[in-house]
């Protein structure tokens, strides 16, 4: 997978040619923005909050191996097993091998971005194991085949009726998109059926607790539960930036996740899972595994981007970002997408492959504003700019025209002379204000481009009109030229 | 004039220079109108920003070095523009991380460095006299000038002082598409936003939309209909003072 720049430019005009998908992103995140604020704002300090969690995270990636060592010493204490997994691979094939064991054919799995980015599905698939989405919205764009529109809701991009035709065609029967109860019955009937068969239950984890070797799942539909405590064996994949030392730094995480993403003081299932169903426990797994995932995180410990490790994946920078709401979630090829997208998929997935995203951003900085952890989303976007030019990632006619107009405004006479050159090249096509270059010539498209004044303010200045009605002196240092 | 009236350093910007000169003009004199003597470095070009934004820091070092160099003697500069102004306070500090001399410079030229709507209001305490208009207009706070520099209640003081009437659109700090080299090399995302944008500050019934930045102001001159005026705050603050 690649995404230059012209991919997403091409993937985010699609989505802005289509009304209906315009208006269910708009009436997504709308939804979300609001509710997020509304949250906050019930909080005693807010900003206190999440200048208390930006610390809490920074000093926790600055101790990291430590914390994920505290974790795997009490999780393996409360019996479940901690894998590590160096890459997507790794953990597929950890994975695929407990399935193997266990003689496992049907997996039941319940939202987790990180199954996402490391195509587990696929190799589930491939190792003869089929995987069943169990959040609503995984399991429509499972069906559809399609990734993931947003982080946390991933299907915001199918309308009812669409939802209606895949369920239709799921069941045989000829379900109306109107008949919103028919729609969900036909999703739990056929959703529990897959539960009670399934051989394995697979999670995510939307954060660890080292102190008690806890993984802490997030979720809105009781799904999870279902596919952690009803199947025999639980595994659960989580990336090792999502840990929290104790109990009390998780209530800060959790007092932000909610209230960040869909503006819930508390989503409706906040689940600890620690270690398999002990004696006497009515039910629960009897085997219980956590794959602790790197897969590049590790590596950007330390440096310029760690600060990216510090995202809960909340999606508020999503459903705020001006960009994401015209592009839409697939422009950015990526189960990642909005702003920590464009800065998280060249890190973990390659710089060189991903070199659009870095540039889909005007660096508003709206993200910022809404970012529990306070990440600076704008200036890794700038830093990973500068690692591109660094690297000559850009073309090199765009590595020339950037070098040689620098260079021209480095020297007032030749910024001066190349005004006026482009003054003259542009005449014929300057009009009221505007140049207006054949349409196809356009590089702003229908937008229209600004036109060169006739005169300069400096030969305005020059001029001494400006004198009348004040008598200023000119700066009688020479330019330094 | 006595000889102690207050001086000033116009940072014109590059945009405003070449493309929208009678934003400077309209600069120059409501800095004369409160009361300062204006200098215009005639050395002066960009700020940097387009390169730095693109990841050329090395070329945005060399602006930087120029225009601290530049603007050394003066005591204060003032720029018409809220990008531009947070290039200068905010990142040309960051650009010097690694060179101490130099970062100390850069830290110099951004603590005498104002954008003009906070300059007038914030350093010079000066407000235009109500002309009694009632003319309504509405604000686009530019991204850096609110984000980076925390600056949107001093535009909006000096046009209600001035006369005008100021209507808020719905997501008055909305980006308006522009991001400097984004307008060209994802045009499509951009006029949507643009677009979008504009819809906004239509549906606010105001016939004019003001900002301060120059970058913004030509982004939503290029797409904006019939009905609407975009205006640099300068110029329509120099307008009612004329009117
Ligand atoms: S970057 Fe911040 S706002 Fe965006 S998903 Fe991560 S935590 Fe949430």
């Amino acid at each position: 997978m690649t995404v230059t720049t012209l991919e997403f430019r091409q993937a985010a005009a699609a989505a802005i040619a289509d009304p209906r998908l315009q208006g269910a992103l708009e009436g997504a995140t709308g939804k979300f923005r609001s509710a997020r604020s509304a949250a906050l704002a019930e909080l005693p300090d807010a900003d206190a909050l999440r200048d208390h969690f930006k610390a809490l995270r920074s000093a926790t990636l600055a101790r990291l191996a430590e914390h994920l060592e505290t974790f795997e010493r009490n999780a393996a204490a409360a019996g479940a097993q901690v894998h590590w997994a160096a890459d997507g691979a790794a953990a597929c094939r950890i994975v695929t091998e407990i399935a193997r064991q266990h003689g496992v054919a049907l997996a039941a799995k319940s939202k987790s971005m990180v199954s996402e980015e490391i195509h587990l599905n696929q190799a589930l698939a491939a190792a003869g194991v089929e995987p069943v989405e169990t959040d609503l919205g995984e399991w429509i764009i499972q069906l559809a085949g399609d990734p993931p529109y947003h982080i946390v809701a991933p299907a915001i991009h199918k309308t009812r009726q669409q939802v209606a035709e895949l369920f239709s065609e799921l069941t045989g029967e000829s379900l109306p998109a109107d008949d919103i109860p028919r729609l969900t019955a036909v999703a739990r009937r056929l959703l529990r059926e897959k539960f009670l068969a399934a051989g394995l239950g697979i999670s995510g984890g939307n954060l660890l607790v080292a102190e008690t070797g806890s993984v802490v799942l997030v979720t809105n539909e009781g799904n999870g539960r279902m596919v952690t405590s009803l199947p025999p064996v639980h595994v659960a994949v989580v990336g090792i930036e999502k840990v929290a030392p104790t109990w009390d730094d998780a209530a800060a995480w959790l007092a932000l996740l909610a209230r960040s993403a869909t503006g819930q003081p508390l989503s409706i299932y906040t689940t600890a899972i620690t270690g398999p169903a002990r004696l006497g426990d009515p039910d629960g797994p009897a085997e219980v595994h956590v794959i602790l995932l790197d897969n590049g995180r590790s590596a950007l410990l330390g440096g310029t981007f760690e600060e990216a490790l510090q995202c809960i994946r909340c999606s508020a920078c999503l459903n705020i970002c001006p960009v994401y709401r015209e592009a839409g979630g697939h422009a950015y090829g990526s189960p990642y997408s909005g702003p920590i997208g464009a800065v998280i998929t060249p890190l973990l997935f390659g710089l060189e492959e991903y070199a659009g995203l870095p540039h889909a951003s005007t660096l508003c900085g709206a993200c910022l504003d809404v970012c529990p952890a306070r990440i600076d989303l704008p200036r890794l976007l700038l830093a990973l700019r500068a690692e591109e030019v660094r690297r000559g990632l850009l073309p090199a006619s765009e590595r020339l025209a950037e070098r040689a107009v620098a260079w021209g405004m480095a020297h007032q006479r030749l910024y001066q002379l190349g005004a006026e050159v482009g003054r003259l090249a542009a005449k014929p096509f300057t009009h009221d204000g505007y140049t207006d270059l054949p349409p196809r010539l356009n590089p702003a498209q229908e937008r229209r481009l600004p036109g060169l004044a006739p005169r300069s303010f400096r030969e305005i200045w020059r001029s001494g009109e400006l004198d009348e009605t004040w008598p200023t002196p000119f700066d009688s240092r020479p330019p330094p030229c | 004039m006595t000889p102690t009236t207050p001086r000033v350093a116009l940072f014109v910007t590059c945009v405003v220079d070449q493309a929208l000169p009678e934003v400077g003009v309209a600069t120059v004199r409501l800095l004369r109108r409160a009361g300062y003597q204006v200098d215009f470095p005639q050395g002066q070009t960009c700020c940097g920003q387009p390169f730095f934004n693109s990841g050329f820091r090395a070329e945005a070092r060399t602006l930087a070095r120029r225009m601290i160099e530049l603007f050394e003697p003066y005591e204060t500069v003032v720029a018409p523009g809220g990008s531009c102004t947070a290039m200068v306070r905010v990142e040309f500090p960051h650009l010097f991380e690694d060179e101490p001399a130099w970062r100390a410079r850069a830290e110099a030229l951004a603590a005498k460095t104002y954008e003009l709507s906070e300059f007038l209001v914030q350093v010079a305490g000066w407000q235009p006299e109500a002309s009694a208009t009632g003319l309504r207009v509405t604000y686009h706070d530019s991204c850096h000038m609110k984000r980076l520099l925390h600056l949107g209640q001093e535009p909006r003081r000096l046009l209600a002082a001035a006369g005008a009437q100021v209507v808020e659109m719905e997501e008055s700090d909305r980006c308006c598409g522009f991001g400097g080299l984004f307008s060209i090399r994802m045009p499509e995302v951009s006029n949507a936003m643009t677009a979008e944008k504009l819809r906004q500050a239509e549906a606010s019934g105001a016939p004019l939309l003001v900002t301060c930045d120059p970058g913004c102001l030509t982004q939503m001159r290029g797409l904006v209909g019939e009905g609407v005026r975009v205006e640099h705050l300068a110029v329509v603050l120099e307008e009612m003072g004329d009117g």
